[in-house]
Formats: structure tokens, C-alpha cells, sequence
């Protein structure tokens, strides 16, 4: 069994077949990361290179990790001190990067679709690292790796979604992957933050935050996009008020539920602090679980003669 | 065309000697490791971690070695192979480490678990034990403990039957096609 595709743009392209060789690949790579000496020399003298033309700490870095626990080389290249500034197009900097003789390129980008235009227009493979409102593969795929290992399957869980679900490309990805993987899949949020006919994507949607949790395996919350809102944003006291995960509302889920968040979170408005750090939280390991997942990413695409 | 090369009996008689060779070898078992290289290699490593263990009665570490990573084709293969989990839970430092495996071929999947016990520590010795040698090295490996000697042609199959794994225990010669 092997990928069908050279590049890895969504949940929606992949196959629940796929997604399970994805994670059962993750799975022996995590234990990698546990090692005193955390590297193989599975991809040694590959090529990966991180071409962000967005912020990011977490995703940037841990693909880096992975590459480099992999023994693949790894270039970043973040758009405020590269050819970008000087007026260069997406297309140009990627053909410029293609003629480097890459193996793999990831690419973050606010505008969605600019990973799927790159990977048409060049021989190596793309993964994408998150466009615009789009998707976001690798975070949705560590979500459910992270599920999975806690839960032991995917199948009939109950989850649900709150907060920024139009602006959040993390919600697309886990609305497409999480419901073909046979979960139940709940949005919340306030209405201006709710995309019209999402239900068309198998999806139920509440607009009242007790509802959505009651009786839920997994709460996903996600932090407000600040910076993708045109009009500046009404009042982060009145969202809290009403989407803040506290204690009082994860009662409302299942005993055993999991809390979990893509990160970065912010304290006080889309989750309590308490439940942030509190014993369902799996914030953190959903951040290890990324590793492992973009080394099996890495790993499965990093081609070869057939 | 199959044939049978070893039987269930004859299977357990190997592997009863090879667990007294190794004591034999090692003088005990102190500090003696056990690690299998899956598949095949586990089930026997452990079937002789139980032997061991009851000779000397006392528990042998035991551990599970996945050599995809470490594989010298893996990076040129265009279909990869899916990798399963090494789980080796105690320090390799200056402990003699008996690899356990199924059939020994090329070498060169021992070259790669070799590679891959360095990376975990510095064990005191590493030695080899498999149930089948059929030949054709392609590296100079050679193993310290072997059930059968099995000169065979390039284009048979040798393929171990094990019961934890597929049906019951049994040693088969395969030619291709």
C-alpha cells in the first residue's frame, strides 16, 4: 500500500485507506522521539525544505525536527528575508526552489489553494503546511493520531468543534478527515463564525455551546482568528462568556473526553486556563504526536525509483 | 513445489540447542539481552528467552528491533515499506546482545540491525542467532548459533512458519513462480 498522490494538499483528497497507513506509520515512528539518540538514517540525503509565507512556530518546527530526526536536510525559509520582499511571485520562488533539486517542499500560504497551484507546476513533492481558510492536513492528522492512541480507534466517536470554524482552516481539515474516518462531528460557534451549508459536509451545527459538548468524546476548541476578521472583532469578553471552555461546560461531556487545541491557545478566552493544564487535556501530546506524523509524511513521499 | 525442510519437532530441538549454546557461549546469562528483528525473528527470541529463562530461572531482557529505518534501500524504494515499532524498554550498554532472526540470507538486513542496536548503545558484544542460514551472503556476516544449514538456489523462497504467526510451526522451501 502506498500513497496515491506525490503531495499531501488535504483531507479531502485522502482516503480513509490512506489515512490509516498514515497513522499506522506514525505510530512506529513515535517511538523514535523517545530514543537518547532521536535520529535514523532512513532519508539521508533528501532534500526538505520549509517555505512559510506565514507566522508559525509549531508546524514549522516540528517539521523541521521530524526532517532532521529522519537524517534529511532541512531549509527554512521564512518570507520576510528572502527574494519575496524584493517583489518576487509565489510561482517564480517555487520554480527557483524546483531547480534546487528538492525531495520534498512543505508551504504555508494565506491564500488557499497556493499549495495545490505549486504542486501541479513542479516534479517534487508539496505538502501543504496550511492555506489561507482552507486546510491544514498534517494538524488534522496528528489530531487523530493523538484520538486514536487515547481512544484506540476513531470509529463512532462523538466529537465536537467550537469556536472560529469559518476562518479556521484546522476545522475544515478534521470536518473532512474525522467524518470519513466514521466520527460524528459537531460545530459550535457564533453565527457570523458558522460558514453557511456546512451541514452539506456531514457535519450537525448548535450554536449553544452546552449542546454541542453534552455527552461528546473529543471537545476541540479553536482560538479566534484575529487577524483573518476584516472588522475589527466585537468583544473577546462576550465570546468568552458564551464559547469559553470552563469547567462547568466540560462537565456537560463525557467523563473520559478529551480537551484538545491546535494551538497556540489563548488563556481565558476560548479555554479556562485550568482545563488548558486540567488531566483531559491532551494540548501537549497532540504537539508530539505532530512529530511523528510529518516523519511519516516525510517518509511516505520521499519517492524513489519505482 | 514445496517441500518441508523442518518440522515442528525438529524446530523445537533447534531451539532448545541453540538456548543451551548460548549459555555455553556466554558462560550464563548474565547480562545477557535478547532482541528479535520482526517479524519472524520475535517469536523465536522470545520462545528462547522462555527456555533460557527456565534453565536459569531468572527473567532474560527481551526486546523488539524494526530495521525499516534503517534499511539500505528504503530511501530508493518508490513503495515504502510500512514500518513496525522497535520497542527495546532497557539501557544496551555493556550488555551482550544475542539478535534473534528467522532466515539468514544477504546480511543485509543484520547489517542493518547492527546499525540500528548502535544507535540505542554501546552493547559489550553482539552476536547472531537464526534458525535458518540459506546461503548467498552479500555482506561478511556470520551468524553464532544456527538451526539448519540449508544450501538453497537464488530463486527458491525459504519461508518460516511460526503458530504465534500463520497456522503451525514448519520450515518450507519454495521455488518461485
Amino acid at each position: 500500500m502506498k500513497l496515491r498522490h506525490k503531495d499531501i494538499l488535504g483531507m479531502k483528497e485522502l482516503s480513509p485507506e490512506e489515512i490509516h497507513l498514515i497513522l499506522d506509520t506514525a505510530d512506529s515512528f513515535s517511538e523514535v522521539s523517545t530514543r537518547d539518540i532521536k535520529k535514523v538514517p532512513t532519508l539521508r540525503g533528501k532534500t526538505v525544505i520549509n517555505l512559510f509565507y506565514e507566522a508559525s512556530t509549531r508546524t514549522r518546527t516540528s517539521f523541521e525536527i521530524a526532517a532532521k530526526r529522519l537524517s534529511a536536510d532541512a531549509v527554512n525559509i521564512s518570507t520576510s528575508t528572502s527574494s519575496v520582499v524584493k517583489g518576487e511571485t509565489l510561482i517564480d520562488t517555487a520554480k527557483t526552489l524546483e531547480a534546487m533539486n528538492p525531495d520534498i517542499v512543505i508551504i504555508r500560504h494565506s491564500a488557499s489553494g497556493a499549495p495545490h497551484l505549486i504542486a501541479r507546476l513542479v516534479r517534487h513533492s508539496v505538502i501543504n503546511g496550511g492555506d489561507g481558510f482552507h486546510e491544514h492536513p498534517t494538524q488534522s492528522l496528528l489530531d487523530m493520531l493523538t484520538i486514536r492512541r487515547k481512544k484506540g480507534t476513531l470509529k463512532g466517536l462523538n466529537v465536537a468543534i467550537i469556536g472560529d470554524i469559518a476562518h479556521s482552516r484546522v476545522a475544515h481539515s478534521n470536518i473532512y478527515g474525522l467524518t470519513k474516518m466514521g466520527c460524528r462531528v459537531t460545530v459550535c460557534g457564533p453565527a457570523p463564525m458558522i460558514p453557511r451549508d456546512i451541514e452539506k459536509l456531514g457535519v450537525a451545527v448548535s450554536s449553544d455551546m452546552e449542546e454541542a459538548v453534552r455527552n461528546r468524546d473529543i471537545v476541540m476548541m479553536l482560538r479566534i482568528q484575529f487577524e483573518r476578521h476584516q472588522a475589527s472583532f466585537p468583544s473577546i469578553r462576550e465570546y468568552a462568556k458564551f464559547y469559553c471552555l470552563n469547567r462547568e461546560r466540560l462537565e456537560m461531556a463525557k467523563p473520559d473526553a478529551l480537551v484538545m487545541h491546535p494551538g497556540p491557545i489563548n488563556r481565558g478566552t476560548e479555554i479556562a486556563p485550568d482545563i488548558a493544564d486540567g488531566v483531559q487535556s491532551v494540548i501537549l501530546e497532540q504537539v508530539t504526536n505532530g512529530i511523528a506524523v510529518r516523519m511519516a509524511l516525510l517518509y511516505l513521499l520521499s519517492g524513489g525509483s519505482s | 513445489m514445496k517441500k518441508i525442510v523442518m518440522n515442528v519437532e525438529e524446530i523445537e530441538r533447534s531451539l532448545t540447542r541453540i538456548a543451551y549454546e548460548i549459555l555455553e557461549k556466554n558462560r550464563g546469562a548474565e547480562s545477557l539481552i535478547l532482541i528479535g528483528i520482526r517479524t519472524g525473528g520475535v517469536f523465536l527470541a522470545s520462545r528462547l528467552r522462555d527456555r533460557i529463562s527456565a534453565i536459569e530461572k531468572r527473567e532474560i531482557p527481551f526486546g523488539i528491533l524494526d530495521v525499516t529505518f534503517y534499511r539500505d534501500d528504503v530511501a530508493t524504494l518508490h513503495k515504502k515499506p510500512k514500518p513496525g515499532r522497535t520497542d527495546i524498554p532497557f539501557s544496551i550498554d555493556q550488555k551482550k546482545v544475542v539478535l534473534v532472526d528467522d532466515v539468514l540470507f544477504t546480511g543485509r538486513t543484520i547489517r542493518a540491525a547492527m546499525d540500528a542496536l548502535i544507535d540505542f548503545g554501546r552493547p559489550k558484544m553482539i552476536q547472531l542467532a537464526v534458525l535458518v542460514d540459506r546461503g548467498h551472503r552479500e555482506l561478511p556476516i556470520c551468524p553464532d548459533y544456527v538451526g539448519l544449514n540449508l544450501p538453497s538456489s537464488l530463486w527458491e523462497k525459504v519461508n518460516v512458519h511460526l503458530s504465534e504467526h500463520i497456522g503451525k510451526d514448519e520450515v518450507v522451501i519454495e521455488e518461485e513462480g
